[in-house]
């Protein structure tokens, strides 16, 4: 199959390392992960979910492929998968798509998982930050993965930050997967500063138990080329999904996020907020499904998708779709593309506000939306003042880096 | 302060302005009278520097400076301020930053020290007062959600926190009930110091009561065709434009 050969090479090569290195519920998934990958080869865009990314040409350069185990203090509740003090086999690659060949490669190649487990009815003193940071000497491959459990009645605010701190090439593949019990709250937020040279595709799957809630933001601010994915499984009645994304983009930067949520049972509901500024030649994709089983009556969702082009030369690609099986339901979706008004910008230059600022000022009013929705206050401070940063191009990628300035 | 000079300009490639001569001294109210469409908007937009429209001959001397090739923000610097006739709306943007953004490059621009967020918010709220602005309005979107009458003391307020030398009021009467009018014309008298000329744009002898203008000139098919001291503006009222263009032989 095209472009899987260099990882199948490196799997029999590094296989021994690989299985010493890592605990047995991992190493249990690996066979089939790499059957299934010889077998169905990356996805091409006639793959719906990979429809505006090019995946081969992401994962055909020779990268190096890092392949150690977690280092660093882990906070309270957090466990490297090896230490567990949970039977994990009943969760680890057991909601990601075992189809989906990004994913195999990651259940192939993934040393170490970090494990989220909040027992039953507990909630974490703090919101927990995983901070990734991509450095390295060479061009790396970084294959990463979160399991989360949260046990009946158990809360968190996890916070997932990408940053890199030197100027190499890098290939973020992650793969995160969530248990939301039953009446437990999950407030998951995926955070990237990276820079030009770094690939980032994540896997995200989350599945909840009846009246659960969850709410999931995803945050590019400095990138490179990304996609992301989002999947998520209203498997309880009166479980509860908000989706937000925001996206700013310019240079040659690229962000597809592509969501799914599946109303599996009645009285479910979910929101879908993405929005995107779009400068330069950036290209933005959101694809957005929202799937309402036979039988899901009462549901109620709403997806919308509102992005800003500043200039001529950005594109955007937005597919907002519903599959509906169900007859009492209430579904809405839409997406708007736009310019920044001229009347608007031509107003606030009368009042001597300089063009550049009358732009910035309304492309951080365009985002500030999705932010005003984070109820995390700190967090949502911080990200204002990185937005503004960011659209004022002050943003540090990272320290020394020559390329992105 | 302002001398225009056989101004021609167009938009879409449609001559609108013919040709206009028109100047202002300083203090000077000076009314500029017309009928639809007879180029009133342009030429205010025009001074402005509204990229809409195009001058295809003439100059605009602001203070000796010919400003036509300055950018919008370069004027409004200079101290040239327009209410505008349709105050735009801007959703997102709060009042607070769109004023800050603006005082803080008027100050800049004259030199002035920076206001602390302090000093900034107080010299806020005493400026709403002079046109009895809502406090919730200032704690909202730019116009959003303001109605006709709140929009147009919304731009005097904006007047007051910059302090222009050279106002235009774009038609600011149209819209407004007999109080607003009050308020909104009492409050640009406050406003302007002895120096402070302006342009009034308007179809209504009542604004005109207030302001009290200096000269009035008509504005008829892209040329000024008549000036005349504040009584010609209470002829007008009366007789309306037929005779004026008969006498200009339009």
């Amino acid at each position: 199959m095209n472009g899987t050969l260099q990882y199948t090479d490196f799997f029999n090569e590094v296989r021994d390392v690989l299985y010493s290195r890592s605990c047995d519920v991992m190493n249990r998934q690996r066979a089939e992960a790499l059957e299934t990958f010889m077998r169905v080869g990356f996805p091409t865009r006639k793959n719906e979910r990979y429809k505006y990314t090019d995946v081969l040409q992401a994962f055909a350069p020779d990268y190096g492929i890092a392949l150690s185990p977690l280092d660093g203090n882990l906070p309270q509740y957090c466990y490297r998968i090896g230490d567990a003090p949970i039977d994990v086999a009943q969760y680890y690659n057991c909601i990601a798509d075992r189809e989906d060949a990004v994913v195999c490669l990651n259940t192939m190649l993934c040393v170490d998982t970090v494990l989220v487990y909040i027992p039953r009815n507990k909630c974490p003193d703090h919101p927990i930050q995983i901070g990734n940071i991509l450095k390295g000497d060479r061009d790396t491959m970084v294959n990463r993965r979160l399991l989360i459990v949260l046990e009946e009645g158990a809360r968190a605010d996890i916070i997932i930050t990408d940053h890199a701190v030197n100027d190499c090439s890098f290939l973020t593949n992650q793969v995160i997967e969530a248990f939301v019990g039953d009446n437990s709250c999950l407030n998951l937020y995926e955070i990237e500063e990276t820079h030009l040279l770094c690939t980032r595709y994540s896997n995200v799957y989350i599945h909840e138990g009846r009246d659960a809630r969850v709410r999931h933001t995803s945050l590019s601010l400095f990138n490179g080329n990304t996609r992301n994915s989002c999947t998520v499984r209203l498997a309880g009645e009166g479980a509860e999904v908000s989706l937000n994304g925001c996206v700013i983009a310019d240079k040659m930067q690229r962000v597809d996020n592509n969501t799914r949520i599946e109303h599996l049972v009645p009285h479910c509901t979910s929101n879908e907020l993405y929005k995107y500024v779009l400068d330069d030649n950036a290209v933005g994709a959101f694809a957005g499904l929202v799937y309402v089983k036979e039988g899901a009556q009462k549901t109620s969702s709403a997806m919308t998708n509102a992005n800003l082009c500043a200039t001529r030369s950005a594109h955007m690609y937005t597919q907002p779709m519903l599959e509906i099986y169900a007859d009492d339901v209430k579904c809405s979706h839409g997406s708007t593309v736009g310019q920044l008004g001229d009347e608007a910008l031509f107003y606030m230059r009368q009042r001597g506000i300089s063009l550049e600022e009358a732009r910035l000022l309304m492309k951080a009013a365009f985002i500030t939306e999705v932010i005003d929705m984070i109820p995390l206050e700190p967090l949502r401070d911080r990200l204002h003042f990185q937005v503004d940063k960011r659209l004022r191009g002050e943003l540090s990628k990272c320290e020394g880096c020559k390329l992105c300035k | 302060m302002l001398e225009i000079r056989n101004l021609h300009a167009c938009i879409n490639g449609k001559e609108i302005l013919k040709g206009v001569n028109l100047t202002v001294r300083d203090g000077e109210i000076h009314a500029v009278m017309g009928t639809n469409g007879a180029g009133k908007s342009t030429l205010s937009n025009i001074i402005v520097g509204n990229p809409v429209y195009e001058v295809t001959e003439g100059s605009v001397l602001f203070n000796g400076v010919d400003i036509l090739e300055l950018k919008p923000e370069e004027r409004a610097n200079m101290g040239i301020f327009m209410s505008f006739q349709q105050p735009v709306e801007i959703p997102g943007v709060s009042m607070t930053n769109f004023m800050r953004a603006a005082v803080n490059a008027r100050y800049k621009a004259m030199g002035r020290d920076l206001l602390s967020a302090g000093d900034f918010l107080k010299l806020m709220r005493e400026k709403r007062k002079i046109v009895e602005l809502d406090t919730k309005l200032t704690s909202r979107s730019v116009n959003e959600g303001f109605s006709g009458g709140e929009k147009k003391r919304n731009e005097i307020f904006q007047m007051a926190m910059l302090e222009p030398v050279f106002c235009i009021l774009d038609e600011t009467d149209s819209g407004l009930d007999v109080d607003a009018l009050r308020i909104v014309a009492e409050g640009f008298n406050k406003l302007r110091r002895p120096e402070t000329s302006a342009i009034v744009i308007t179809h209504y002898q009542r604004l005109l009561d207030y302001l009290k203008p200096d000269v009035v000139s008509v504005l008829i098919d892209g040329r000024i065709v008549k000036s005349g001291d504040a009584g010609l503006a209470e002829i007008i009222e009366r007789r309306g434009f037929d005779w004026i263009k008969e006498e200009a032989g339009l």
